[in-house]
């Protein structure tokens, strides 16, 4: 049989398809775990929506805190993380360079250990401990060094620098070519930013699950919360919210971020 | 579009970097209004220091004064100084327009809609840029890009306009036409112009004056032509062109002499090391007679335009010499070579 030389070897297919089954496997398992009467059972119980109804019921909350966490959690680190990546790359300070490995600090330290350290400090205010915004806080803690890095290097181009210089020349003033010019020539870093930020955010759990309050829950604690409290089929069905919830957002961001990357000049 | 013709005042500049290396020894330097002015010099020389702090993007040391029509604006940020500015890669605003780009500076300033599209349209017809004005640079060739750049640096109607090596951008082919093409439409602006570059083509082919500079100085200033022939310092000559030295020993400088190929050429200049452009040496086929010394051709390069000679010259090292496409000089053959004594240039080094 004649091959294509770009066509891959059966043996390669093969192992990348029983590699995408052992991966789905597990996902659409516990998708079915959510929508049959009786796990134990299995498919001969019959197929139910009872339990997605009690998610919705009992849980139905998490699913707007989680996605409202991350969008503040985006629009902050736009406000915070887009200033600090410029100043950083602007910056040739030796402290600078030690700041932004203080700032890449919570990706590495665990969670729990970044969270208890947020109570320790913050926990006796009694108003900010018991709201959103103290979970809010602790996800930007987490998500800062994602932005900083992934809009510090675009800024750090010697093109930016050119651009920062020839909008200088010709009588910009900072916020004017920040705003008109820079930011616009960094927008694909900062969408792609915006995106990880969006997604560690949302399925954030270590942290959060130190910061939450019964009243501040996000859809993975919740998700804990099932698993450990209730039946196995309400856990998996949860599952499936969030799945049903995510995937759809997931996809429309990456959408409008591969839009944006298309249409942008560079 | 008639723009206003500044003079610049450069006054005991220096700049001396935060890490103690001197980027600029103390230099004066005064660009007449409207006039052309090329700083040249190889990387690391200063030229681009030196252009930096005319802008206002870096800052001098203590003592410098630069001024712009009389104008001190030594402690003016580049924001305030009325410069255009043309960047090595050109730097355009990759997300604007054609139009957009060249019409930034004037939204900047708050210049109403009406009156930007006239000075966007009329600099369109100045740089032939019809009917590009709504593409954006990631579209345009790199000779476009270059015209909007210009287009965008004088629409401010800056007093003085900068260009940062505004050809390395491009390929040696397109280069040649976009000097020539940038000489002609700089003429046309009648702008005060500074200009740098490590091209010594590109600098006598674009500039009125040109300022060689090394190790973070102005070495010579001069139009051309006075650098290329009568360069003051033996930098300027190699730097502008490619020169053969040519020695002589003590008792040849006494009687004021230079020996070539048995003969001597008079040469009352007090240097010991003479230098002479490959062109200015003539050579004839055989033996011809009075006034002229023996070579023999070591090889024979054929360059497209031109010959190139390496000579074997008694008491003097290989020398090159350039002849017309068609000369008759082979390998190997005997041939007489001449030198005007005019074309001798003194090289300043001491004895």
């Amino acid at each position: 049989m004649m091959r294509n030389a770009r066509q891959a070897p059966w043996s390669l297919v093969a192992l990348t398809a029983l590699v995408a089954l052992f991966m789905l496997a597990p996902i659409a398992l516990s998708v079915l775990a959510g929508l049959v009467n009786n796990y134990s059972t299995g498919l001969k119980s019959g197929l139910t929506l009872r339990w997605l109804g009690e998610v919705w019921e009992n849980y139905g909350g998490t699913v707007g805190a989680s996605l409202l966490l991350a969008l503040a959690c985006v629009l902050g680190n736009l406000a915070i993380g887009v200033p600090c990546a410029y100043a950083l790359a602007r910056s040739r300070s030796r402290w600078a360079r030690l700041f932004e490995e203080l700032l890449t600090l919570p990706v590495a330290v665990p969670g729990l250990a970044s969270a208890l350290a947020l109570i320790l400090a913050y926990g006796t205010l009694q108003g900010f401990r018991q709201s959103l915004a103290f979970v809010l806080v602790g996800h930007m803690v987490f998500t800062l060094p994602f932005m900083v890095r992934t809009v510090g290097a675009a800024f750090q181009k010697d093109e930016l620098r050119s651009l920062e210089e020839a909008a200088r020349s010709l009588g910009a003033s900072f916020a004017q070519r920040f705003l008109g010019v820079l930011v616009p020539a960094v927008l694909p870093a900062i969408v792609a930013g915006c995106l990880m930020v969006f997604t560690l955010s949302v399925g954030e759990f270590n942290l959060t699950w130190m910061l939450h309050t019964p009243l501040t829950r996000t859809l993975p604690v919740g998700l804990a919360d099932s698993y450990a409290s209730m039946r196995i089929e309400i856990g998996s069905a949860y599952t499936l919210v969030f799945l049903i919830v995510i995937l759809p957002v997931l996809w429309g961001l990456q959408a409008v971020g591969s839009f944006i990357e298309k249409h942008h000049g560079t | 579009m008639e723009l206003e013709r500044t003079r610049v005042d450069i006054v005991r500049c220096a700049k001396t970097y935060a890490d103690g290396t001197r980027g600029l020894q103390p230099t004066d330097l005064t660009v007449e209004p409207g006039e052309v002015l090329a700083l040249l010099g190889p990387s690391g020389c200063g030229k681009t220091t030196l252009l930096r702090l005319i802008a206002g993007l870096e800052s001098p040391d203590a003592g410098s004064r630069i001024a712009f029509g009389g104008t001190d604006v030594t402690q003016l940020p580049i924001e305030q100084r009325g410069i255009g500015m043309v960047f090595q890669h050109y730097a355009l605003f990759p997300q604007m327009t054609v139009a957009a780009n060249i019409g930034y500076g004037l939204r900047i300033r708050g210049t109403d809609a009406a009156e930007q599209r006239r000075v966007v349209g009329e600099l369109v017809d100045l740089v032939r840029l019809n009917g590009l004005e709504n593409k954006r640079p990631a579209e345009l060739s790199g000779g476009q890009r270059q015209r909007v750049a210009l287009a965008r640096a004088v629409a401010v109607r800056p007093r003085v306009l900068l260009l940062d090596e505004p050809l390395t951008a491009l390929d040696a082919k397109l280069k040649e036409s976009l000097r020539d093409e940038l000489a002609e439409l700089l003429r046309r602006l009648h702008i005060t112009a500074i200009h740098v570059t490590h091209d010594q083509q590109e600098a006598l082919a674009i500039a009125d004056r040109l300022a060689v500079m090394q190790a973070g100085r102005i070495v010579q200033v001069g139009d051309g032509e006075t650098l290329y022939r009568a360069p003051a310092h033996p930098f300027v000559a190699t730097f502008l062109g490619r020169v053969n030295r040519l020695q002589r020993d003590e008792a040849a400088r006494q009687r004021q002499v230079l020996p070539l190929g048995g003969i001597e050429l008079p040469c009352p200049a007090p240097d010991s090391v003479l230098l002479v452009r490959p062109e200015d040496i003539e050579v004839q086929p055989g033996h011809a007679g009075d006034g002229w010394g023996r070579a023999e051709v070591l090889r024979r390069s054929f360059l497209g335009e031109r010959v190139q000679l390496t000579l074997a010259v008694d008491g003097q090292g290989p020398l090159q010499a350039d002849v017309a496409r068609d000369h008759p000089a082979r390998h190997g053959e005997n041939v007489a070579i001449r030198i005007r004594p005019e074309c001798l240039m003194p090289s300043h080094e001491s004895p």
